[in-house]
């Protein structure tokens, strides 16, 4: 067998802690490799010993057929090796091509010659089908753009070994499908790739092989064409994951929140919202679907009191708190998981016990006259992190130190205790692994069934379609339709998500219905 | 088997570092022609020789305390306040003045000088407060200026008060922080009960912080603010109550000067460099309340022994700043010795 990087029982301690225990991983040459495991698995530790950024503490690591010592990325540059980083390095307001040749900038006497390097990463880039224009500027072209000159920047290092380290985290479902279809246009001109990802539909479409870790330890490698998503979840997991999350039909009762001709502006004067219009019911779940950048945050905000709104209403159990402080609106009746559980969720440096008791710290019994009793508050931080099974050492653990998976338990499970009428999770399950997404979906029927509303927004297509009771898609500001999980499927949502409205969308689903059912997808 | 706990390193660290720090100090010495055997010992019996030095050297203590906890609070709340300086200089003008300009019991009198000062201080740390929450001014531009103001604005408020002259009139007897008692123990150095309003300062701090639930708002917001607002605090007036609160630190500082070791205020050519200090005092201790206390002792007595080490040992002042600058230098320099007893400490227990 011809493989371009075997690494044979390679281990990597942290202390006494080893994050990979005796992990073997075989690349064939041309081959798309999945590397799939829950977060915390052990998968990036995995890729950064191959790239040189650990040292491993056992095993060994050979690249095509001989043993090597990768002491750091540049002696992986060295061997051909690249990596596509989950966090783009590039420098936001230099071009594409200053971006690629940054650090090895070739001169001509001594001058700058950015002109070869261009006509290089144009080359490059036609080669592979990639379509980047070598001189746009970075903070102009879109996160899917960027994530290609990350490529680049590989390619043009004479990478034919690359890893992607969760390249689909931040992209739409369509950056997605042309991520992929690169991929396979590298393996075909003889590249050979390591995928790093949770995420099993990408593994089915685009891998050939799957390599499952599990909590620091190989469980094996099998052939992606002779399994299953339901099987290599049950790998990943250790035990059998439900994909369809199991619910009930909705009764869906009185109004809780009503949002009228709602106009919010940016910080520019800009409209970002264009008259929106969202009704949300008790025991139901209401999906915003779209594509980032829409309305979506400002949406939220608005209702939750964190932006002004220019014009319009927002009315919480027919209460107008249009403009109101958050804090009152909070009291009102509303949870909120934010989108970015870093920058607002969460105070990273506080422990886990303080951050339970973010939104309700003021209280008694947390604080009485001025004077916090921690000892409450901790002993409610216990509860929650019994109840909603976050992982971690104690209450006294900084959050910073929890995996993503659990920090989101612990945020949501910080507002669902708080007993709201409306909830509104924003991206609940971004990065997250099918286990977490699976207990938050969870939670978030749960909700539904006790009588809550619940407000879900999300860019991604199955879960709205999933948890949903309507879904509502947003484009430009406004809601262009809602319509129910039943009567819709993705190719119509994706449709709407682009602006075409819900009955121009519908007639060209008949007529694509009747060009015979090749549409339709699952 | 743990060769060397966590605790031991936390105490190692220290340790080592001024040990380095006067090795190196050592070398100057030598290169220079003189003896650091005299010159230590110069040092030593300046910080610890006699009573009376041990007096003044916890003299010298209690304003740095005051400055360093001014820092630290600012710090833990994430704010830089460099105007430390300034609030002290206008403590200091305000204690002089409650103290000379009224005539009241003791009881009401001192406790209402103190009290003068802490505002004076709050207040000026209350503009850029409002600068930053308001129109997100940078807080280290507004309050290096707001040090320049306060010097120049007290020097002529002296002047004004004064007739023309230099300084202040002395405070009365019942604002004086002088204690017969404190003094008759120390052979007659002027230590006085501001070393227990210091002391009592970092008890506040760490009980703000640590106790209420303004602490946990003014720790939550100087972590992240985002959150915090998404939690509904009110992130301004959290911002603005850090910088009043740390002002009023300083400004006690100021009190000390003003009460205790002067009894007046003289017009000033340049700052005093305490509340300067205070940043390195509160760095030194990792900015928490007991922390303050190690910075501001190391600072206090090495700045008051080292006046010993001319006159003892001949060595220039130049020279004894140098010193003094390497010794706080190499505990700054703490985490690089602490990183190195690690290592040492794998090796070992691979070993």
């Amino acid at each position: 067998m011809d493989y371009v990087i075997e690494m044979l029982d390679v281990s990597k301690k942290f202390g006494n802690f080893y994050a990979n225990d005796r992990i073997t991983l075989q690349l064939e040459k041309g081959e798309i490799h999945a590397l799939l495991g829950e977060n915390g698995a052990g998968k990036s530790t995995l890729m950064n010993v191959l790239f040189g950024l650990y040292q491993p503490d056992g095993g060994e690591i050979r690249v095509r057929g001989e043993k090597v010592a990768i002491t750091d990325p540049n002696v992986a540059n060295d061997l051909g090796i690249g990596m596509v980083h989950q966090h783009f390095m590039l420098v936001e307001n230099l071009t594409v091509t200053e971006n690629i040749i940054l650090g090895s900038e070739p001169t001509k006497s001594g001058m700058l010659n950015i002109k070869d390097s261009a006509k290089k990463v144009a080359e490059i880039s036609k080669a592979y089908g990639l379509d980047v224009d070598p001189h746009a500027k970075i903070e102009d072209i879109s996160v899917g753009m960027q994530q290609r000159v990350e490529i680049l920047k590989t390619l043009y290092r004479g990478a034919d070994i690359l890893i992607f380290d969760e390249p689909t985290a931040s992209l739409t479902p369509q950056e997605i499908e042309e991520l992929l279809n690169i991929m396979r246009k590298l393996v075909a001109e003889g590249k050979s790739i390591i995928i790093i990802t949770h995420k099993l539909q990408e593994i089915m479409s685009v891998s050939n092989k799957v390599t499952v870790i599990r909590k620091g330890k190989g469980i094996g490698t099998v052939i992606t064409a002779e399994t299953n998503p339901e099987e290599l979840a049950t790998l990943m997991v250790g035990r059998q994951v439900t994909f369809k999350t199991e619910k009930g039909p909705s009764n869906p009762t009185e109004e809780v929140l009503k949002v009228e001709d709602l106009v919010v502006n940016d910080y520019r004067g800009v409209a970002k919202l264009k008259g929106l219009n969202l009704s949300v019911r008790r025991g139901e779940i209401v999906g915003i679907a779209g594509i980032d950048g829409n309305g979506q945050s400002e949406l939220i905000e608005a209702i939750t009191g964190l932006t002004k709104v220019k014009s319009g209403k927002v009315l919480i159990n027919s209460v107008d708190v249009t403009n109101k402080k958050p804090r009152k609106i909070t009291e009102t009746g509303i949870g909120h998981i934010p989108q970015d559980r870093h920058k607002h969720g969460l105070i990273l440096d506080f422990s886990v016990g303080y951050n339970a008791a973010l939104q309700s710290y003021y209280h008694e019994p947390f604080s009485k006259k001025g004077i916090m009793n921690y000892k409450e508050v901790n002993e409610k931080a216990k509860s929650l992190i019994e109840e909603f099974d976050v992982r971690t050492q104690g209450v006294d653990e900084l959050a910073r130190a929890l995996s993503g998976g659990n920090q989101q338990k612990l945020i949501i499970g910080r507002e669902i205790l708080r007993n709201p009428d409306l909830l509104i999770a924003a991206l609940p399950t971004r990065g997250l692994d099918v286990g977490a997404i699976e207990f938050i979906h969870r939670r978030l029927i749960e909700q539904r069934d006790s009588g809550k509303a619940v407000l879900l927004i999300t860019f991604e297509l199955d879960e709205v379609m999933n948890v949903s009771d309507r879904i509502s898609v947003i484009y430009d500001g406004t809601i262009v339709g809602t319509v129910t999980p039943q009567e819709t499927n993705e190719q119509a949502l994706g449709l709407m998500m682009a602006g075409h409205s819900k009955d121009a969308v519908s007639k060209e689903q008949i007529a694509a219905r009747k060009d015979g059912d090749e549409h339709h997808v699952e | 088997m743990n060769i060397m706990s966590n605790k031991m390193i936390n105490i190692l660290v220290p340790v080592i570092s001024i040990i380095l720090g006067l090795l190196v100090g050592a070398v100057v010495m030598l290169i220079s022609d003189y003896n650091p055997v005299t010159g230590y010992i110069a040092l030593w019996n300046g910080i610890f020789g006699d009573s009376y030095v041990i007096g003044e050297t916890i003299r010298q203590i209690s304003p740095y305390i005051l400055a360093g906890l001014a820092v630290a609070f600012a710090f833990r709340t994430g704010l830089f306040n460099i105007g430390v300086e300034g609030q002290l200089i206008v403590g200091w003008f305000a204690a002089a003045y409650v103290g000379m300009a009224f005539e009241l019991p003791k009881i009401i009198h001192l406790p209402l000088a103190l009290l003068a000062a802490a505002v004076a201080g709050a207040l000026w740390g209350l503009i850029p407060g409002i600068l930053k929450a308001t129109l997100k001014v940078h807080e280290v531009i507004v309050t290096i200026m707001m040090n320049y103001i306060a010097l120049h604005v007290v020097n002529a408020l002296i002047k004004t008060i004064s007739g023309g002259g230099f300084k202040t009139d002395r405070i009365h007897e019942t604002a004086s922080l002088r204690s017969e008692f404190l003094s008759n123990l120390t052979d007659y150095s002027t230590l006085h009960y501001g070393i227990f309003v210091a002391l009592a300062m970092v008890v506040v701090m760490w009980f703000i912080l640590e106790k209420t639930k303004s602490g946990y708002e003014l720790k939550s917001v100087g972590f992240n603010e985002n959150a915090s607002q998404y939690a509904g605090m009110n992130v301004n007036k959290n911002i603005i109550l850090a910088m009043v609160i740390s002002g009023a630190f300083a400004g006690l500082g100021g009190a000390m000067e003003a009460l205790g070791t002067f009894g007046n205020m003289s017009s000033m050519g340049g700052f005093t460099g305490i509340g300067f200090d205070g940043i390195a005092v509160a760095l030194l201790g990792a900015n928490t309340p007991l922390g303050v206390i190690f910075g501001a002792t190391l600072f206090g007595s090495l700045k008051y022994g080292a006046n010993n080490m001319p006159n003892a040992a001949g060595i220039p002042v130049e020279i004894v700043s140098i010193i003094i600058a390497l010794v706080i230098f190499f505990v700054a320099c703490g985490y690089i010795i602490r990183v190195g007893l690690i290592r040492l400490r794998n090796k070992k227990e691979a070993k």
